[in-house]
């Protein structure tokens, strides 16, 4: 007999198979992360999870007997009433299949097969048709702010910054080198001769007994519990850094005229943006701003799935905004972004006011702002420039942050995206 | 290997919850000593392999083997397996062994003490022996053979893919996998006469017929309709549809040997798919039995191992926890249910065996005479080891005691009634039809289908024609058998229909196809 360890072989051996499988699945797989980044929140985009593919195209046929025709003859086990000759119903097609049903021998049952992808797979397959670039390469105007850092410990520094598990750590070192009587050891000491001076009080052992307690004692005196020396500081270092802490604002026009096909669009924007602040960030806020002729703050669901009826004034998301922003995003220490999507209607009074708020409350204190006109089609692409469109142009000549462009299609999204966020193009 | 100590009797074995080589290598001498000199057994030699869960979920997902060519369906397998583990719906068995020589079993590193040898006495003793010394693995499979023939299918295919890409060699596998229950020999063939011989032998039978004319002889005698002009042969060019071996039931090997299209490495890999399917295919006739064996096995040996003082009470009774959750039962209307649990059924006869030759009823007598009494149930587990399977072994010795205990009973229904019949239960009248029932249920030629190739239309459109033989009225899934077909028509290269034909009145029940290869 031998045994023989296994464990250190190598482990992924699944793993060939584990990519030809999803290779095979790709259009199902696909399919299933397509839906499940639609029905997630733009927060979790990019969070590896279980998703669940139909199994066409997945199926192993072989010739086998369709369970439900033909004889049926089975012997199962656990009889507690019947006798020959009694009836029971036949259990209903796909309810319970306990009861005296055959069962299908060996047939796991799999109408949809459901697995675990990984965070990158998920991402790969999410992105595929976005042709993801290492967006850690991108820049976005880089914030001078300054943090102090831990950094080791220091000999010096100001009380309030003593480490107090290093300094005794230190001190028990230097104590138990230096053999320094513990309390407990002077406490029996003195008890031992306590007693031995009312039981024994002419014994001889006395004197040593005290002249061991005197010595014990100098040398506690001597060896001080907590030296100098042992002290240490927590050292900082003050470290040139971005602001780590972002909020993105998601603007969309919600009323009538934008369509689910337009929403859906509006919807990859915004989680392309995210998932690129969320790189250089820590901490990423989303603020999600619809209007219509009023402009409210909402959560994603009602952002993306709520209709409103109503009329279309844009300037109403901007004041919605820097409001937004003057209660609970001081500008000093918060990076802010802006996606605004819309199709480019807007109240031709409007205009002005639109221009007014952008250049004097909004731009100036934005990282980025994005515009992206969704339209349904290419033909849409063809037509005019909207009212908003023209607000814009002029923006995209005098400010360097921020940028328009336009989105006909799914696979619009990530040219335009990387047009808009490569710093080249900005200072062109 | 450093020779360990005999324990001295009474100690037990090991006490620690946690498994180390040394205690293992205790406990297999000890269990050793019991199964080939106590019970008989008979077993290749052993190699115990230590792996992880991870490694036992790859063993899972290339059905047990060591050594797998790649292919999508067992990354399918992988995945579908890792998530019921993860999320704990379903627990990893605690061994797989390999029916080869040496027989390796793989066992959990997660595993403790106690689990570990019971595993040894399961797998390394139990399955082990019957790998050996049943009939039909001895028969089909080549123990000594087959991991290097693994070895040489997993580098043979990788190559194929480098050479005519992942995708070629991918579809040439689905087919062959769509196949696999139709790719095995279920008898030993006849040696066939070979086209140059079958030639030979007609040239001959001609000459012989030139040397022996008697013409007074054909002149008075009635004509014989087989010497008409019109159907004589030509002895040089005999019709292309006799060189066909047909009927033939093993289709991956008729499309291997015969479909005119095939490339070389595709006829290879058609045989690699075909001897694996012939491997594993004593297994799929011998569940009960191979089960049964294993799990009678490991019980003799725990309690005796705990009669001797080598194994403790605690460990005794976390045996005794696995052992019965491996063979519970549940009840037909219980929503565990799934069909008979083959380790249950398997031990249940098997200990009803021992009980019948050691102790045996008045009703045993009866049933069992040969054996009822006989004293010797080691040797008559042994004999039933070695020579049934699981449908001739449920009809030979499922016992009225069996039946009572497990209470089995008959339903029958058409596919049309609103209710199924209970047809025989537990008593006089039941145990006959009820034996009779359950070994059908493993038959093999019953549970697949029962397709052959019978019609090559080489001198036309070269249709190959299957034919189904349906009984009891069980037609074919239709969507599978659509695909399958589909499959059959990319191999052979040219249209392929399947009918099917009640076995009883030889009509046509159904038919599908004809399916035109893809390009």
């Amino acid at each position: 007999m031998q045994i023989i360890d296994r464990r250190r072989n190598s482990q992924g051996k699944s793993l060939a198979n584990r990519q030809r499988f999803l290779r095979r699945a790709k259009r199902q797989v696909t399919e299933a992360v397509r839906q499940a980044s639609a029905e997630r929140r733009i927060r979790d985009v990019a969070d590896g999870e279980q998703i669940v593919i139909p199994t066409d195209g997945l199926n192993e046929p072989r010739f086998r007997h369709d369970p439900d025709s033909g004889r049926q003859d089975g012997v199962v086990p656990g009889n507690k009433q019947f006798q020959e000759g009694d009836r029971i119903p036949r259990p209903s097609k796909g309810g319970g299949q306990g009861a005296g049903r055959e069962g299908s021998p060996d047939g796991e049952g799999t109408d949809a097969f459901g697995f675990v992808l990984s965070r990158e797979e998920f991402l790969d397959i999410f992105l595929e048709d976005l042709e993801l670039p290492d967006l850690m390469k991108k820049s976005v105007g880089r914030s001078e702010q300054t943090t102090s850092e831990r950094a080791g410990f220091a000999v010096t520094g100001a009380p309030t910054n003593i480490n107090l598990v290093r300094t005794m750590r230190n001190s028990l070192s230097r104590r138990i080198a230096l053999r320094r009587p513990s309390n407990d050891e002077v406490a029996a000491l003195r008890q031992e001769l306590a007693e031995l001076e009312v039981s024994r009080p002419d014994s001889e052992d006395l004197d040593e007994l005290r002249a061991r307690l005197v010595r014990l004692e100098r040398r506690t005196r001597e060896i001080p519990y907590l030296d100098p020396m042992d002290i240490r500081f927590n050292r900082y270092e003050a470290v040139p850094k971005p602001i780590t802490q972002a909020v993105m604002f998601c603007l969309m026009d919600v009323s009538g005229s934008m369509s689910e096909a337009m929403k859906d669009l509006a919807k990859r924007f915004f989680m392309l943006l995210y998932l690129f602040v969320q790189r250089r960030y820590r901490h990423v806020e989303i603020v999600f701003i619809r209007h219509t002729h009023r402009a409210e703050e909402v959560d994603e669901d009602t952002f993306f799935h709520s209709r409103e009826t109503g009329g279309t004034v844009v300037s109403t998301a901007l004041i919605e905004m820097r409001r937004v922003i003057a209660e609970r995003y001081p500008v000093a220490e918060w990076n802010i972004y802006a996606a605004q999507a819309s199709d480019g209607d807007n109240l031709t009074a409007d205009g002005a006011e639109v221009a007014a708020v952008l250049a004097r409350d909004i731009l100036p204190i934005t990282q980025y702002f994005a515009y992206v006109e969704v339209s349904g089609g290419v033909g849409e692409l063809l037509r005019t420039d909207s009212n908003l469109w023209r607000t814009y142009i002029p923006f995209t000549e005098s400010h360097r942050n921020f940028a328009s462009r336009r989105v006909g299609d799914r696979s619009d999204i990530y040219p335009v995206f990387r047009d808009l966020f490569t710093p080249e193009k900005q200072s062109a | 290997m450093p020779k360990v100590a005999k324990p001295i009797a009474g100690t037990p074995l090991f006490m620690e919850a946690d498994w180390s080589y040394d205690a293992v290598r205790r406990a297999y001498d000890a269990i050793e000593e019991i199964a080939l000199g106590e019970l008989g057994l008979d077993v290749y030699p052993n190699q115990i392999e230590v792996i992880t869960a991870e490694q036992m979920l790859d063993a899972y997902a290339s059905i047990g083997m060591p050594l797998m060519y790649n292919h999508w369906s067992f990354g399918k397998q992988f995945a579908y397996n890792e998530l019921l583990y993860r999320k704990g719906a379903r627990g990893l068995a605690y061994e797989i062994v390999i029916n080869s020589n040496p027989c390796i079993s793989y066992i959990m590193e997660d595993n403790s003490m106690a689990m570990q040898t019971l595993v040894i006495a399961h797998a390394a003793f139990g399955h082990n022996h019957f790998f050996k010394n049943n009939n039909l693995f001895r028969q089909w499979t080549d123990a000594d053979a087959i991991l290097d023939y693994m070895q040489f299918a997993k580098s043979y295919i990788a190559k194929c893919e480098e050479r005519h890409g992942t995708r070629a060699v991918e579809r040439l596998l689905d087919a062959a996998h769509a196949l696999m229950d139709h790719g095995v020999n279920r008898y030993q063939r006849k040696r066939r006469v070979s086209p140059k011989s079958a030639k030979k032998r007609a040239s001959d039978r001609l000459r012989h017929e030139e040397e022996t004319y008697d013409d007074v002889w054909q002149r008075t005698m009635p004509g014989d309709p087989r010497q008409a002009p019109d159907a004589e042969v030509d002895p040089e060019n005999p019709p292309l549809h006799d060189a066909l071996p047909l009927p033939e039931e093993n289709i991956l090997y008729f499309l291997e040997k015969m479909a005119p299209k095939l490339a070389p490495w595709q006829r290879e890999v058609l045989r690699i798919v075909r001897q694996m399917a012939q491997y594993f295919y004593p297994q799929k006739q011998t569940k009960v039995m191979n089960e049964g064996c294993a799990t009678y096995v490991h019980y003799r040996i725990m309690h005796r191992l705990h009669e001797k003082g080598l194994l403790s009470d605690g460990g005794l009774m976390e045996f005794l926890h696995s052992h019965t959750s491996v063979i519970f039962q549940p009840d037909f209307d219980d929503k565990r249910y799934s069909g008979i649990n083959p380790y249950a059924l398997g031990f249940a006869m098997m200990t009803d065996i021992q009980r019948i030759c050691e102790r045996p009823t008045e009703e045993d007598c009866e049933w069992f005479p040969e054996i009822a009494g006989n004293d010797d149930a080691m040797g008559t587990l042994r004999a039933a080891w070695a020579n049934y399977r699981d449908e001739s072994f449920v009809l030979q010795f499922l016992s009225p005691n069996v039946i009572r205990q497990m209470r089995l009973f008959k339903l029958s229904g058409g596919q049309d009634d609103p209710d199924y019949l209970v047809d025989a239960i537990h008593n006089e009248r039941g145990y006959h039809k009820i034996r009779k029932t359950v070994a059908r249920r493993y038959d093999v030629a019953l549970q697949d289908p029962n397709i052959q190739v019978v019609e090559a239309d080489l001198e036309g459109d070269r249709t190959l024609t299957l034919r189904h033989e349906v009984v009891d009225g069980n037609l074919l899934e239709k969507n599978d058998a659509g695909a399958v077909l589909q499959h059959v028509a990319d191999l052979w290269g040219y249209p392929v229909s399947l009918v099917e034909f009640d076995g009883a009145s030889d009509r046509v029940l159904c038919e599908h196809g004809p399916a035109e290869p893809r390009g």
